[in-house]
């Protein structure tokens, strides 16, 4: 029910795959999934129409007709409209050279309007920028204090108005200070307010007057529904926007609104927030969030992260060891514990290419309790047993494993059947770079058909498990095969 | 009963030949207010569909009924759902527009049946009351409303300032306390929320407070250990008061989209809620996303949010509440 984006576009595309050639009616099908994906993404209806007009005119015509595949033809599209839609995205911030730069940050209640100004002033102090914050959010009860308490966690001056009356006045002492002080930027935190509510919007509007700030971000939830669009449009005619901050990007929302405001707004969006500290504020990428949207995954950020939080040597151990077919169930338990550094299971599977559907699947299941418990059956095993389970866990070693891990027998033999199966998988990666190993990975779970997590063994390495009938079938089927080659190669 | 049934605006009721409803004070007002400029936005499309007398009912018709429905965020298959109805019922006929309307108003009626209901209260001792949800939904606000409900009916209210992690949100809380004139329980920042929770609730008891009402910090349905530490905040509750809480209350933002769906799941499953607050409805978000979240998680939705002031806060009512989300989408 919840399937993210990216699966609900993989199962419409999906649908068009072995359909032969890509034909104005089977792809109306194909695009029909998508305009229902997108909409439970969140994303605007006529935003949505937009987007399946441009890509069908794309799609349609001589383009097509030499693809040679029409799904990868048609991701293609989808992809490449998805990226014009919201890009080209420019990362800095224009800043005045000799004089402050004015930043103000407006919004929705509880869009995250503070916890953005802190993020952003925490990323230009980085920058070796001298950053001052101005409390103008004079509505919400303590909303002065949370910005004096992130400020003070992170080190930036705040400036707190003594009168609590008139946000214009405070932004404009707030600006005076600033300049007095000789500071590089400084953002205002505005109150947030409703698009309709004309009066606030009118305030807005005179302090955007009164101290012309240089650029206006407006943040926008990832949650935000159809709405987002009237709001964007309001804010956008109060003010003249220049950039969008979508936040809680770090939750499960399919985050469809960016694709809304982008296009209703024609305004990039510069940064996302992933995260309540302060630094979970990242440059916003749309090739990859379109990817991620088409379930080709993050594969980049994964990556990226990976090689920031793995350890490089352990790495490179567990490689020759890959390479040489000693894998063990050590070896597992140091993979698994590598894995998790990087986040929650949830949130890297999801991350995965291909894995989107073992993310639902899983959904129900408590990973980190499963992992949990499969170390506990690891570390009631003997060295011996790690090293090679299949071979020497029999039935006592199976009971004493279990009392030892507070689990039932069944579960070790079902540890041990899976890593029978994962080991000679490992082999196979052995070798690979990461890209290549998640595509290995992604093209194991296709082949799997049952995502549940459980590896079986790879087809191809259960020959002696057949039986004779099998065995007889098989052959006959590649005697037909070589005479079907022979005949060929004549012809 | 017309909480939400608007007034029309004077140009339309007087074509339609139908008295403007008097302008009433307050919530109405500001509820009129604003819908009727977001219906300004809504109306062009489905309203001139509709005006002419008898519309041939064909699938130019069914997409733009379904693109009126779809942007109160109800979704593409509540939309579908209704639109599949129409279309079956009524597909080639020239109708008047009325006969659509009544329609569907009748099905999301009956998804949002049953989709009411008062606050649950303690027979005895105080009524515990948790309030949950993601990260800027309302919780304090709703809070500070719930509170002043409250207490305006004479009942002793204390507060449990539960959400110690994010800044001044304690502060924020504390502001209200003291406006309102009720107790609250506060811990310091980073202190477990749980032991706030035991105290607030120990107090209650011990004080013979009438309400005690527990603000937790905002989480994202996905955070698993932030999830569990809403189990735990349940748990170490009704080790004190066996039935408590008595309400689990999830805060949805009106403005939400789909992802209201996986919030309601989640807080369902991590919480176990019992009710969903719908807060900033006053906005120029229509909150349609209350009908699939009302008819697949069976949460009733308790009460509205109108505003940011301690007043702005309704008791749910579905039919008046159905009438306002196609306020100026489809008019009677």
């Amino acid at each position: 029910m919840f399937d993210n984006l990216s699966n609900s576009l993989t199962s419409a595309i999906g649908t068009l795959r072995g359909r032969g050639k890509l034909s104005e009616s089977n792809m109306r099908e194909g695009l029909g999934e998508v305009r229902t994906a997108l909409l439970e993404a969140d994303v605007a209806y006529d935003v949505v129409e937009e987007f399946l007009d441009r890509v069908s005119a794309d799609a349609i015509g001589a383009k097509v007709l030499d693809a040679l595949d029409p799904a990868q033809q048609l991701i293609g599209v989808v992809h490449r409209e998805l990226v014009n839609l919201m890009g080209p995205v420019d990362h800095e911030i224009p800043f005045r050279s000799g004089d402050t730069t004015i930043l103000m940050l407006c919004g929705l209640q509880g869009s995250g309007k503070t916890t953005t100004c802190g993020k952003i002033a925490r990323r230009l102090q980085e920058q070796g920028k001298g950053v001052m914050l101005v409390a103008a959010d004079l509505q919400r009860p303590a909303a002065i204090e949370q910005l004096s308490v992130l400020g003070e966690q992170i080190g930036i001056p705040v400036h707190t108005p003594q009168d609590h009356s008139d946000p214009v006045a405070v932004c404009k002492a707030g600006v005076k200070k600033a300049k007095k002080d000789g500071i590089d930027v400084v953002i205002l935190d505005t109150a947030g307010r409703l698009s309709i509510d004309e009066e606030l919007m009118a305030e807005l509007s005179r302090i955007d007057r009164t101290v012309s700030p240089d650029q206006v971000f407006l943040v926008v939830d990832a949650m935000t529904g159809q709405d987002a669009v009237s709001s964007a449009k309001a804010f956008n005619e109060a003010l003249e926007i220049d950039g969008v901050i979508m936040t809680k990007l770090d939750g499960d929302a399919r985050g469809g609104a960016a694709l809304s405001v982008k296009s209703v707004t024609g305004v990039p969006i510069k940064f996302m927030g992933t995260g309540e500290g302060v630094d979970a504020l990242e440059e916003f990428h749309p090739d990859r969030l379109a990817g991620r949207i088409l379930g080709m995954g993050d594969v980049v950020s994964l990556v990226e992260e990976a090689q920031r939080k793995f350890d490089q040597d352990e790495m490179q151990r567990q490689e020759e060891r890959l390479k040489s077919g000693e894998f063990t169930l050590e070896d597992f338990k140091k993979m698994m514990l590598q894995t998790r550094r990087l986040g929650p299971l949830g949130k890297v599977m999801g991350m995965i290419p291909g894995m989107g559907g073992m993310q639902e699947t899983l959904a129900g299941a408590d990973l980190e309790k499963d992992i949990n418990r499969l170390f506990g059956i690891i570390d009631s095993m003997t060295p011996e047993e790690r090293r090679n389970p299949s071979r020497i866990v029999d039935q006592t070693r199976r009971r004493r494993i279990a009392a030892g891990a507070g689990v039932q027998p069944q579960e070790v033999n079902d540890l041990v059947k899976q890593f029978d199966g994962m080991a000679s998988m490992m082999k196979g990666m052995a070798g690979l770079g990461m890209k290549d190993r998640m595509r290995e990975v992604q093209k194991m779970q296709s082949a799997m058909g049952d995502p549940s997590g459980r590896l079986g063994r790879p087809k191809g390495d259960t020959g002696k498990r057949l039986t004779a009938e099998q065995r007889r079938k098989l052959k006959k089927q590649r005697e037909k095969e070589a005479r079907r080659r022979k005949r060929g190669a004549r012809g | 009963m017309a909480l939400f049934r608007f007034g029309k605006s004077a140009s339309e009721s007087s074509s339609e030949g139908e008295q403007p409803v008097a302008a009433k004070p307050g919530v109405f007002d500001r509820l009129r207010a604003g819908l009727s400029k977001t219906a300004q936005v809504l109306n062009t499309d489905v309203r001139d569909l509709l005006k002419q007398e008898g519309r041939h009912v064909d699938t130019p018709f069914l997409e733009e009924l379904r693109g009126a429905l779809v942007r109160t965020d109800m979704g593409p298959s509540a939309a579908e759902a209704i639109v599949k109805d129409v279309g079956e019922r009524l597909r080639s006929r020239v109708v008047d527009p009325e006969v659509v309307v009544e329609s569907i108003r009748r099905t999301l009626s009956e998804k949002l049946a049953g989709t009411t209901g008062d606050l649950v209260q303690s027979s005895s001792g105080p009524t515990v009351i948790l309030v949950t949800g993601v990260n800027g939904s309302g919780k304090t606000t709703s809070i500070a409303k719930l509170t002043r409900r409250f207490t305006e009916a004479g009942l002793r209210v204390v507060l449990g300032a539960g959400d110690t992690f994010r800044a001044a949100a304690v502060e924020q809380l504390s502001m209200w306390a003291g406006r309102l004139g009720a107790d609250i329980v506060r811990g310091d920042p980073g202190s477990d929320p749980a032991s706030i929770a035991h105290r607030a609730v120990a107090q209650a008891v011990e004080g013979s407070f009438d309400i005690c009402i527990i603000d937790t910090a905002g989480r994202l349905q996905n955070q698993s250990n932030l999830m569990q530490e809403l189990g735990k905040i349940r748990r170490v509750i009704s080790k004190q008061i066996p039935d408590a809480p008595h309400e689990v209350l999830l805060v949805i933002d009106a403005t939400a989209g789909q992802n209201a769906l996986s919030q309601a799941e989640g807080f369902k499953e991590a919480a176990g809620c019992t009710g969903i607050v719908l807060a900033k409805l006053d906005g120029s978000a229509r909150g349609g996303v209350i009908v699939p979240v009302a008819e697949r998680f069976e949460l009733p939705v308790k009460f509205v949010g109108l505003g940011e002031s301690a007043d702005d806060l309704a008791t749910f009512d579905p039919e008046s509440f159905v009438d306002a989300m196609l306020e100026g989408v489809l008019r009677p």
